[in-house]
């Protein structure tokens, strides 16, 4: 049984690591929500986004690239919304879901063909700094990820809660038709929430990029996690993606220390099937 | 008439191959087309579009792996076992999930966890000796599937190839295979129909289940050793339904057709720009193109000509 001071650091680490999680599941439950998208290419996009930041780190600060990074995902989102998915989809949801497969393929290889199938990290003079919390020796990279990943989710709020186009996405989110009536361009709307969503992706890659490494499969470890935080937190719902975000980085982390570090991955996928099968609509979900 | 006859010359044409190189690259084919055929039973007539059919491939490779290292038992007896793993794996999982009224995306992403699930599992546990993987022994001889002559390994995957064709060809013409299509086409008419929908997706998805575990054990006599990624990575459940989406999704010759372009383009691009990556990324643009415009895949496009014309 490990001792109280190493469970509670377990439990700190896996907060600070749930913060990106949640911030990366706040772009699928936004494209979930109003598009009723499963974006499968999620992973696939943070992983073009993780590159992007580690081409950028050559000039800049993962941390000063974050403003660019999230302009640049808004704006690949956009195009591939309204150049591919929107398209291809048909409004069926097989197809939709088949199309964004076929971009996380795409994408994946490409970076493969690209980058080589190496694994990249990027040095920063902060990389290993840490800060004394009583008991605890914090990595300073992941407190300040934790903390303008959750500044970033409530301006993100504030935005679709405050603003008029925040007001239009959920309009549209609600009401396709009824939006139109008002004079709503619901296809516009498509592009911009796909376009946020995936821009949520260009700022969580440059708070992973101090800590974590880049490589064309990465994609694939964020996929699962964020549809676990996206499912259990209700498809859709805000609040649901930031404390999913939380529960599923603490259940992580300590699945790895109660299970090891190899078993312990189990958590995840088992927490996704069981929310699934026994409480579709998650923690928030208005669905059943 | 003629088309049978000509898909038999081709399927049998390898044996009269002189070049153990060739006759690979038609094991190899046969063997994708086989995986997607078992895919195609649920995914395609069932439109249970599946993420993780790995799941079942990985049951019967260490199903296979095990039974024979550690309990010396045959593989000829191991591809029943086997089969009888996969169809229950099949079995629970689609009762579970088909219970809930998980469908659709939901389906996918929950067999991508449990591929996934089963994963972490054969990496930590001890009788699947965790990431090392397990070493088959080499014993060429017909009771191991083992053929020192590729044209031996052809036979086998081509009776399977065989035995997978004729479950999708019954579904064709079934009254269990008609209960399937018109839960796929409309499940609300299906059941309104009478149509059980929990247990006709469950035999269906146990179905394909236990002709994927069954490859399962083959793929270890033929490569003699299997990991964790090997059995239950994404890249498995990925090729599956790539052979049998681009192919023509619940269609009879769909996988066949899938399989010979998709491996057509892997070695004509080896040969060409040899850059990992190249390949699979031309299936992804392959997989877009089709759902674009090809919803039947390259079969459901020969099939439309006449009807149109």
């Amino acid at each position: 049984m490990p001792s109280a001071d190493i469970v509670i650091a377990a439990l700190v680490n896996g907060l600070l690591t749930g913060g990106v999680y949640a911030l990366i599941a706040l772009g699928l439950t936004l494209i979930y929500g109003v598009l009723h998208i499963v974006n499968f290419a999620h992973g696939s996009l943070l992983m073009v986004a993780m590159y992007g930041a580690w081409i950028l780190s050559a000039w800049m600060d993962p941390y000063v690239a974050l403003p660019l990074m999230a302009a640049v995902m808004f704006v690949v989102g956009w195009a591939l919304y309204a150049g591919v998915i929107g398209r291809i989809g048909r409004g069926d949801d097989r197809t939709i879901l088949l199309a964004t497969l076929g971009v996380a393929v795409v994408l994946d290889n490409l970076a493969l063909v690209v980058f080589t199938g190496d694994t990249r990290t990027i040095e920063t003079p902060y990389s290993f700094d840490m800060i004394e919390l009583g008991p605890l020796l914090l990595s300073t990279p992941r407190v300040i990820s934790f903390g303008v990943a959750m500044l970033l989710a409530c301006a993100l709020w504030a935005f679709m809660a405050l603003t008029d186009t925040g007001r239009a996405i959920r309009a549209v989110a609600k009401e396709k038709e009824g939006a139109r009536l008002v004079g709503i361009r619901p296809a516009r709307i498509f592009a911009l929430s796909y376009g946020i969503g995936i821009a949520c992706l260009g700022a969580a890659a440059c708070l992973l990029l101090p800590t974590f490494y880049v490589s064309p499969q990465v994609g694939n470890v964020f996929v699962l996690v964020s549809f676990t935080v996206v499912v259990l937190g209700g498809m859709g719902s805000f609040p649901g993606a930031v404390l999913g975000g939380l529960i599923i980085g603490v259940t992580e982390s300590l699945g790895g220390l109660f299970l090891g570090e190899s078993l312990g991955q189990i958590g995840i996928s088992l927490v996704f099937i069981a929310v699934l099968l026994f409480r579709p609509a998650g923690l928030f979900g208005a669905r059943a | 008439m003629k088309v049978y006859l000509a898909v038999a010359i081709a399927a049998l044409s390898p044996f009269a191959l002189g070049s153990q190189f060739l006759v690979n690259l038609a094991v190899l084919t046969a063997f994708s087309a086989y995986l997607g055929q078992a895919w195609n039973i649920a995914g395609g007539f069932g439109g249970l579009t599946s993420f993780g059919h790995a799941v079942f491939f990985g049951t019967g490779a260490y199903l296979g792996a095990i039974l024979q290292t550690r309990f010396g038992l045959n593989p000829w007896l191991g591809l029943p076992a086997a089969a009888a793993a996969g169809g229950l794996v099949g079995f629970v999982l689609g009762a579970a999930v088909f219970r809930a009224g998980l469908r659709g995306s939901y389906f996918a992403l929950v067999t991508l966890a449990a591929a996934e699930t089963f994963r972490v599992l054969a990496n930590s546990l001890e009788i699947t000796r965790g990431g090392l993987g397990i070493l088959v022994p080499g014993a060429p001889g017909f009771w191991n599937f083992q053929f020192l002559d590729r044209r031996g390994s052809y036979a086998v995957v081509l009776a399977l190839l065989v035995l997978a064709m004729a479950c999708a060809a019954w579904l064709g013409r079934s009254r269990f295979g008609a209960r399937l299509i018109a839960l796929r086409e409309n499940e609300d008419a299906a059941a309104a129909l009478g149509v059980d929908l929990v247990r006709t997706k469950t035999l269906a998805l146990a179905l394909s289940g236990a002709l994927t575990a069954m490859g399962g054990v083959i793929y270890v006599q033929m490569f003699l050793y299997v990991d964790p990624t090997i059995a239950f990575g994404v890249e498995r459940s990925l090729e599956m339904l790539l052979v049998a989406m681009v192919g023509g999704a619940g269609t009879l010759w769909g996988p066949l057709l899938g399989a010979v372009v998709l491996h057509g383009i892997a070695d004509s691009t080896r040969v060409l720009i040899d850059k990992p990556g190249i390949a699979p990324m031309l299936y992804g643009v392959l997989l877009l193109v089709v759902i674009a415009f090809l919803p039947g895949g390259i079969a459901g496009a020969f099939r439309a000509k006449p009807a149109r014309a």
